[in-house]
């Protein structure tokens, strides 16, 4: 319209704009404002001239400029009178600007502002909907409390509104109104209760939302509503969702009884121990039992999980939220996948995700344990989003793991990044006091991050030492020694003072270097930092208790320099100390307690996550962020210990179709695909299980689906019932008209999946808690209604568990190939067997490893050499668990145990095993041990006793094999209480080593000297399906735990690793020829195991 | 009824209270309310936290101040500073800051200080329309589009001349249907769909050449110009592959889930169909490897680099846009390297190394090598520095997912369909 010179030349502007000078309209608004109209008052004359002049592109001109000026916050006020007159143009460009300018200003010009109401109340007349909402939305906005009425008035009106968005925005009004005048809550009250009523998903998540702010204590007014909201939850926009979602999560707390049985406190330690998710299946089998879950409380879970798969994060968030709160516990493990995938989100979301997973899983290690190394710090990452990692990695550490955290740690601990790598070291100190095992190991590795460069570190590792040194008050008088040594290198005031309290602490367990350390003290005590000063004292003084004879006159000396120190709390303490421990001949009171009070034992400090106590905040609030009770927070209430009338929420009214629903209402019938929109309307509708609008779709899709009863809430069971079974690979497409044959169906369902339990072990867990969730099934069968009610807990139980935790497809994978040898015929078996759920039993903790506990050391040390072959952590590969023990020979003691391979914990010549133990039996077992082992010298260091094994529960415990290199298999009792069974572990030989590192050069040469008898080779044929080089790997992999040597030749296929035991190289090469011919060739100073080894491959390779 | 002038007014809940822009340097360039007016001084709070984290990224997220608590989300190099007043998920707020730059960067091409300055109103306008009272109201960008038109030289030409403007005067259709992605009567003369599945490949290696922790994330963009109300199936040959997914609201959730088809109405244009995991139990092949040496000597305050690259497991394809970026110890002054292949530079202040590949020949390996000048007296480092790595093969999908087939329901023309595939490096971190 005009352009920036017209605004420089005032005078000329009309002229200026008539010659229709070209520009963007953008540029001109901005570009000039910003330009020229920040701070010189005159050209706001020149605005209002534009305003008042009759050309409307003039007007719009001034108010895109007015406009400029409100973005930076500049004061245009005095225009109000100009611009209000505007309000009625009919440009709807400039309309809006004139509304932005009204609500901004309406409140300080009240009077002036009513000359515009009118025009709104006409406008709310108007028959384009768009014109009526956005009347309503100003009108709304304007605080001038003297239209309260008027306010009030239009709500009401809009409130009934044929258009949808109208109603939405009315909902909006209801907040405004309400912050402006309190007192309206009545009224408004009721326009609430008529809108929650509303069947539009777009006016439910802003009515919600009034509801939230208006009345969040009438719960009464949701009952009727509470399943219609749940209901419409898919199809109601994102941030509807959430704001229902966190308003649900309320009310169901109000309103159901807690699905957490009573008995889950035991569980939870139970869980707290092993991380073994199982053990919660188990929890869930009981739990049918003795507590049926209300309906309507599985609805709201039912229903909410879905948006799990939303794309906006804060819906994600909150259904995570509401499952953590609400869903049995063995069910909350489904939001661990979501949540993680959050982490590949922007900063800030990683930043609130991270800060809630660090709350749950200080309750719940399990649910993320599988996902650990998503968790792992990049350089890159925020300093607030790695600690937050680092606090994550802390709670999950455990007995399994700790060797890979502690791996990872140290690379953490070297991080240019300094409030990083004191927080490591804290981590560290966590872990050590978590786990016993490490305690040492940590211990060592940050006494030697005490000869590290960096003072913070150094300062960092003296304190925490200090605290473990405490809480582990056995004899670590060499530490204490060391750091004595390194005292004098050490600067940092809080790590002088951690030392000299140690030796002050303990210092009769090291008689002879404190007073030593005392006397290079009084030396530099003047120039020492006051609470180093003050700890000086303090060992004085605990000196001159104990070893009196040496240090008595060095004690005078120090406490006659601090008598005369600048600090008066310096000059204080000596003072105190002088009375206490110097026997004088008044107020010698105390004297004789002085040792007492000195050198009492003292607490250990306790040493915790700082996430330990966010739980009693909900979780995805501000409140729970900020760790402080936000203004606003509505506390979540307990569950009630008996449910208030369930019939509350029952609706037996069916209302007739409002009129806009045509939309959804219209096309039901035509079914026919060219139809493309009613078809998709239809879709969306059985889609959506929009039994939700429960009137109209009963009566809509009677055609399709059910025979059931008309209840909404049955019809939506039965399709929900058919979708997991045709979703289990059955396929039965849609037939279960009737309950009865989808109960059928359920136990169709359970057959086929009985089959892969004999398959595949890991299914064994699991079908049995199937069956047992189909407990309600049969018991419930007397009303179809509730029949399928129960099956859908069933199904949902199933689709749980399918959400694959990490260990569980590994098993899955294993068992593949084995079902596949057997035959044709249970192809489909397999299908189920990959989407029904598999038992988590024997899930191998953590697959992936880290070398022992020796190397951490070493890596503690931070050198930078690395011997030129190392032995490293073998790349991903699937895991195999054999039976040790049958539940049948085992009187219902089950064992199942797989190599882990991972570097043993204990002694790096043993093989790590990981024991699955399960009690199948229906009375707990009692001191479940290792007895006897044959040979009597094979070397095992056994688990530590199980005290007590529940009915139902299992429990993974860790153990190491020293197998000396040969498969012969170690014999040993496990015993119970009562009984004593022999068992067997025989390892594959592919199990007896550890993947080496090295570079193909290296492997050349090390080939070299391993010729003549270390040399066994022969030529295999493949299976066409493994000649990829990437199925080589595999294949070579499955069968041994070896490591890939990268290859420069892509016929050549190399593999390096050491046996446990010895630590003799082995070396694997393999030359593919033409066809599917190849040369495998295995070189080691071990031959029988070197034809062992080479029969495996051979075998591993042939099979397709 | 009484009228009551109500002067003292009650804190009320409201939702997102009002917006700030602020700029690197700290200053405030632009402020919206929806509610009555917070002064500006609210944000001092916040530059004492900014002072407080040095670099932008460290800014925590969430603050408290004594009557307001401020979400920020730093993006683009702005800072987008939320206020309100009482409890509300931060999430929400966060997502929605991030859907408001979105909605920036779709409008106007780019998210920038300057951009937004040019097109105050616009920006403005929608800021309007997104949020009433506080609570998100519109933000599907079609939804958007309909009611303010993006600025184009052509449109403001012909608003100029006609003197029609940038605001639409009636609902947009979407805001009322079941599908408010999608508006009605879209009309194209050349109907085609095409599907881009990109996938990232995270993953930490470290110094001895392990891989600590491989995944695999992927995305499936779609540009679908297609005329009328098209019902699109789409499957894959392998969809067992996928582990977790998030969908397009417009995806049916319930027939992926039975039939694992992605069966969607498309919205119109450019649009994230799904992203998806790919199991970690699958061995994640990585496509190169680096063999590198970083060594910083005790004295002398010099050090030495170098770093080869090789092809791993590439499934036949090229590596392209191969790039190694290091982030320099902050004691390194200068470096002196040849480079066998690319180019390298040095950035002196903010010590990164990035040096350019391009191609990777497996013939002739890249090889970046020389001596790194050190602050003289300055303490050597403890720690080398971390390698990203970022490179790109085309028609790959590293995963072997793979689309099957894709069917066009309710529409009679015959469009034209395409897939194509690309493999990236996403957060590829080598420790040294």
């Amino acid at each position: 319209m005009s352009t920036t010179a017209l605004y420089n030349d005032q005078g000329g502007a009309e002229a200026a704009v008539e010659a229709g000078q070209e520009s963007t309209a953008t540029s001109s608004g901005s570009g000039s404002a910003f330009g020229l109209f920040s701070t010189d008052f005159k050209k706001n004359e020149d605005l209002k001239e534009m305003l008042e002049s009759n050309k409307e592109s003039l007007k719009l001109e001034a108010m895109k400029r007015v406009v400029g000026l409100i973005a930076k916050g500049k004061n245009a006020s005095e225009l109000f009178p100009a611009v209000v007159k505007n309000v009625a143009n009919k440009n709807i460009e400039l309309k809006k600007l004139v509304y932005v300018y009204l609500v901004r200003y309406a409140e300080e010009q009240q009077d002036l502002a009513l000359l515009s109401i009118s025009t709104f109340q006409r406008a709310l007349k108007d028959p384009n909907q768009f014109i009526r909402a956005s009347a309503l939305r100003v009108l709304s906005s304007i605080r001038v409390p003297i239209i309260v009425p008027i306010m009030m008035l239009a709500i009401k009106e809009s409130a009934a509104d044929m258009s949808p968005y109208v109603r939405k925005t009315s909902a909006h009004a209801i907040q405004k109104l309400y912050s402006l005048d309190p007192d309206q809550k009545e009224h408004l009250i009721e326009v609430i209760e008529k809108l929650l009523k509303d069947k539009s998903t777009l006016v439910a998540g802003s009515v919600v939302m009034s509801f939230e702010e208006v009345c969040p204590d009438r719960i009464d007014l949701i009952h009727k509503n509470y399943r219609k909201l749940c209901n419409l939850l898919v199809d109601v926009e994102e941030w509807g969702q959430v704001v229902i979602i966190s308003m649900l999560t309320r009310y169901a707390r109000t309103q159901f009884v807690s699905p957490w049985k009573e008995g889950s406190v035991f569980d939870e330690n139970n869980e707290k121990a092993f991380y073994d998710s199982d053990s919660v299946e188990k929890e869930d089998e009981t739990e049918a039992k003795t507590y049926i879950m209300d309906p309507d409380h599985r609805l709201l879970l039912r229903n909410t999980k879905p948006l799990l798969q939303s794309r906006n994060t804060a819906v994600v968030m909150s259904v995570a939220q509401l499952y953590w709160h609400l869903a049995p516990k063995h069910e909350v493990t489904i939001v661990t996948k979501s949540l993680v995938r959050l982490l590949r989100s922007h900063r800030e979301v990683q930043y609130i995700v991270l800060q809630n997973i660090a709350t749950m899983s200080i309750q719940r290690k399990g649910m993320f344990e599988p996902y650990m190394k998503s968790f792992y710090v990049r350089s890159t990452d925020a300093t607030h989003i790695k600690t937050l990692k680092l606090e994550i990695l802390t709670n999950l550490a455990n007995e399994a793991n700790i060797s890979t955290i502690l791996r990872e740690f140290q690379t953490y601990v070297k991080s240019q990044d300094k409030a990083f790598a004191a927080a490591t070291i804290q981590a560290i100190g966590r872990c050590a006091t978590n786990i016993s095992e490490v305690t040492d190991t940590c211990l060592n590795g940050l006494v030697l991050l005490l000869s590290n460069r960096d003072e913070t570190v150094v300062a960092e590792s003296v304190v925490v030492i200090k605290k473990l040194l405490q809480t582990q008050p056995t004899q670590h008088c060499e530490i204490i020694k060391h750091m004595a040594k390194l005292f004098d290198n050490i600067s940092v005031p809080m790590a002088r003072a951690s030392i000299l309290w140690l030796m002050g602490e303990y210092c009769e367990r090291v008689p002879k270097i404190a007073p030593d350390v005392l006397r290079k003290m009084a030396k530099t005590f003047t120039v020492e930092e006051d609470i180093v000063k003050l700890q000086i004292v303090n060992l004085a003084a605990k000196l001159y208790l104990t070893n009196s004879k040496q240090t008595k006159l060095l004690t005078q000396y120090i406490l006659n320099l601090g008598k005369y120190d600048q600090n008066y709390d310096i000059r204080d303490r000596t003072r105190f100390i002088r009375q206490l421990i110097v026997p004088s001949e008044k107020g010698g009171a105390l004297n004789k307690y002085a040792r007492r009070i000195l050198l009492a034992p003292k607490p250990a400090p306790v040493l915790q996550s700082a996430f330990k106590d966010r739980d009693r905040y909900q979780l995805g609030t501000l409140s729970h962020s900020l760790n402080i009770k936000a203004t606003g927070y509505q506390e979540l209430s307990d569950w009630p210990a008996v449910a208030p009338d369930q019939s509350v929420r029952n609706v037996e009214v069916i209302e007739p179709v409002k009129e806009w629903a045509p939309l959804v209402g219209k096309a039901k019938k035509s079914k026919s695909a060219d139809k493309f929109y009613s078809d998709d309307e239809e879709e969306k509708e059985e889609e959506g299980s929009d039994s939700s609008g429960n009137e109209e779709s009963s009566s809509s899709s009677s055609s399709s689906s059910s025979s059931e009863e008309s209840g909404s809430e049955s019809e939506e069971e039965s399709s929900e019932s058919e979708k997991t079974s045709t979703d289990s690979g059955k396929s039965s497409s849609g037939s279960e008209k009737s309950s009865r044959e989808s109960e059928s169906g359920q136990k169709m369902k359970k057959k086929t999946k009985k089959v892969p339990q004999k398959k595949s072990k890991p299914a064994a867990a699991h079908s049995e808690s199937d069956e047992n969730g189909n407990g309600p099934v049969a018991n419930a069968s007397s009303s179809s209604a509730e029949s399928s009610s129960g099956s859908e807990t069933d199904s949902e139980d199933d689709s749980d568990s399918d959400s694959p935790t990490v260990p569980k497809k590994k098993s899955v994978v294993k068992s593949k190939p084995k079902v596949e040898g057997k035959s044709k015929k249970e192809v489909s078996l397999l299908d189920l067997d990959d989407f029904s759920p598999a038992a988590t039993t024997n899930a191998p903790k953590s697959a992936v490893l880290s070398s022992s506990l020796m190397s951490d050391l070493e890596g503690l040390s931070l050198s930078n050499v690395s011997p030129d072959i190392q032995v490293t952590t073998p790349s991903f590969g699937p895991v195999t668990t054999y039976e040790l023990l049958h539940h049948m020979t085992g009187k219902g003691l089950s064992a199942k145990y797989h190599f882990p391979r991972q570097p043993c914990l204990y002694q790096p010549s043993m093989v790590a095993v990981q024991v699955v133990l399960t009690n199948g039996s229906d009375h707990s077992l009692e001191e479940i041990h290792i007895g006897d082992r044959n040979p009597a010298s094979l070397n095992i260091h056994c688990f530590n006793t199980i005290e007590r094994l529940e009915p139902e529960a299992s429990v993974m415990v860790s153990m190491g094999v020293d197998f000396s290199d040969s498969t012969q298999a170690a014999n040993f009792q496990l015993c119970t209480k009562e009984d004593q069974f022999s068992v067997s572990i025989q390892p594959a030989v592919g199990e007896l080593f550890m993947p080496s590192t090295m570079t193909e050069e290296d492997f050349c040469k090390e080939q070299g000297k391993l010729l003549g008898m270390n040399e066994t080779s022969e030529t295999i044929t493949m299976a066409t399906a493994n000649t990829s080089s990437q199925s080589i790997s595999k294949h070579v992999l499955s069968a041994a735990n070896v490591g890939v040597v990268s290859s420069s030749q892509s016929n050549v296929h190399r593999f390096a690793g050491r046996t446990v035991s010895s630590g003799a190289l082995v070396l694997v090469s393999l030359e593919t020829k033409e066809s599917s011919y190849a040369l495998l060739t295995v070189n080691t100073e071990k031959s029988v195991m070197a034809s062992m080894l080479l029969r495996d491959l051979k075998q591993a390779l042939a099979q397709a | 009824m009484t009228i009551k002038v109500n002067s003292q007014l009650k804190p009320a809940a409201e939702m997102i209270h009002s917006l700030f822009l602020v700029n690197q340097s700290g200053d405030i360039f632009l402020e919206k309310h929806w509610k009555s007016v917070i002064s500006r001084t609210v944000c001092d709070y916040f530059f004492e936290a900014k002072e407080k984290a040095v670099q932008p990224e460290n800014v925590p997220p969430v603050l408290q101040t004594p009557h307001h608590y401020l979400i920020t989300i730093y993006r683009d190099k702005l800072f987008f500073l939320s206020v309100v007043q009482t409890e509300i998920s931060p999430l929400f707020v966060i997502e929605f800051l991030h859907r408001v730059a979105d909605t920036f960067q779709d409008y106007f091409g780019e998210c920038s200080e300057s951009i937004i300055k040019d097109n105050v109103v616009t920006v403005y306008e929608l800021l309007e329309e997104m949020l009433d009272n506080g609570f998100p109201l519109a933000t599907e960008s079609n939804v958007l589009k309909e009611m303010i038109r993006p600025p184009t030289i052509l449109r403001s030409v012909v608003n100029t001349l006609t003197g029609s403007s940038n605001v639409g005067d009636t609902l947009p259709t979407g805001q009322l249907s079941n599908i408010p992605w999608r508006r009605a009567g879209v009309k194209y003369t050349n109907n085609e769909a095409y599907f881009d599945v990109i996938e990232e490949i995270d993953a930490i290696v470290d110094k001895s050449g392990t891989t600590v922790f491989a995944e695999i994330q992927g995305v499936i963009e779609a540009s679908v110009k297609l005329t009328g109300m098209p019902d699109l199936t789409l499957s894959f040959m392998n969809p067992r592959l996928l582990d977790d997914m998030s969908f397009h609201p417009c995806v049916r959730f319930k027939r992926w889930e039975a039939e694992r088809v992605l069966s969607f109405i498309p919205p119109d244009g450019n649009f994230t169909l799904m992203t998806y995991h790919v199991t970690s139990q699958n061995l994640v092949a990585l496509p190169v490897y680096v063999k590198q040496n970083i060594s910083f000597f005790e004295t002398g305050s010099c050090g030495r680099l170098d770093i080869t690259i090789g092809p791993k497991q590439t499934m036949g394809k090229t590596v392209e846009g191969l790039m190694v970026t290091v982030y320099m110890p902050k004691s390194v002054l200068s470096v002196n390297l040849t480079a066998s292949q690319g180019n390298y530079t040095y950035d002196l202040t903010s010590k990164l190394l990035v040096w350019d590949i391009g191609k990777l020949n497996p013939q002739k390996l890249p090889n970046l090598r020389g001596g790194l000048t050190m602050q003289s007296g300055a303490p050597r480092p403890e720690e080398n520095p971390a390698l990203d790595i970022n490179l790109k093969i085309q028609q790959l999908a590293i995963s072997g997912v793979k689309v099957s087939r894709l069917d066009m329901y309710g529409e009679k023309y015959k469009p034209f369909k395409g897939v194509k595939y690309l493999t990236k490096a996403g957060k590829f971190q080598v420790r040294t």
